[in-house]
């Protein structure tokens, strides 16, 4: 079953929940807190949330998004949950170097990757 | 030479109208997708950071936006109205006790993806440039 939001595309593979941003954009400061929101939502609607980010999508994307993914990060590590992003554009990755957020978040080349290493 | 200037209220969809005309001359003049990446990204943080942190969305309060380029580099200048700030002071977000912080990133990305960053008028105004040069 995929449920279609208006900037995010969910799927449940086993206990992971799939979720892939569908906007190619993520600047737009309305948009940033609608994903926010939607995304909360998804991680504490889940008992022990396992979720996967695919980034397949974005092409770009500001520090305000940036905040939006620690947040998310800090509630699922809250409930003893696990995030991965996968599918990073190089030019997306080369902000999160940057900005040293490549050793805060778990990154996975493939959405596969990071489903498998998640599945229990 | 293009060149443009506007003045828009602290409100982000009338940024985004601005953000597309910008990206718009960036791509006339020739810039590559690498280069208007940066001015892209570049440009929404400064516009986010003279609405949110400098008017604090105050509708009595104004950006003005001034853009000139040419085929050699472009230079984008942002204005609010703001009580400013001092850029020296805001903290390193790559430091170890500020990584897992949700906000302070705009600024140094500003810094990272255009070749020049200053500030004037005490932190209301910012001042950037993009040479159009491979890396």
């Amino acid at each position: 079953m995929r449920e279609v939001s208006p900037r995010l595309s969910v799927t449940k593979e086993g206990n992971v929940t799939v979720v892939v941003l569908t906007d190619r954009k993520i600047l737009d400061e309305v948009n940033i807190m609608q994903i926010g929101e939607q995304l909360s939502a998804l991680a504490v609607g889940q008992g022990t949330p396992h979720m996967v980010l695919d980034f397949a999508n974005v092409a770009h994307m500001s520090s305000s998004a940036l905040g939006v993914l620690i947040t998310l990060n800090k509630r699922i590590r809250e409930r003893k949950g696990d995030l991965r992003l996968c599918n990073i554009q190089p030019a997306i990755y080369e902000i999160f170097v940057i900005t040293r957020l490549n050793e805060i978040f778990q990154i996975c080349s493939s959405r596969q990757e990071a489903v498998d290493s998640l599945a229990s | 030479m293009l060149k443009d200037h506007w003045t828009i209220s602290s409100d982000v969809k009338a940024a985004r109208d601005i953000g597309r005309n910008i990206m718009q001359a960036v791509a006339q003049l020739g810039y590559s997708e690498r280069l208007s990446f940066a001015i892209r990204l570049a440009l929404e943080e400064g516009l986010v950071n003279a609405i949110h942190h400098g008017n604090r969305h105050d509708p009595s309060k104004h950006v003005e936006v001034d853009f000139v380029g040419d085929s050699r580099q472009i230079q984008i200048t942002i204005t609010d109205q703001g009580q400013g700030f001092d850029p020296a002071r805001v903290p390193d977000p790559t430091a170890d006790e500020n990584l897992e912080k949700p906000t302070g990133r705009g600024i140094m990305l500003m810094q990272a993806y255009m070749d020049e960053v200053r500030y004037a008028s005490r932190g209301r105004r910012v001042v950037m440039k993009k040479l159009n040069r491979c890396d």
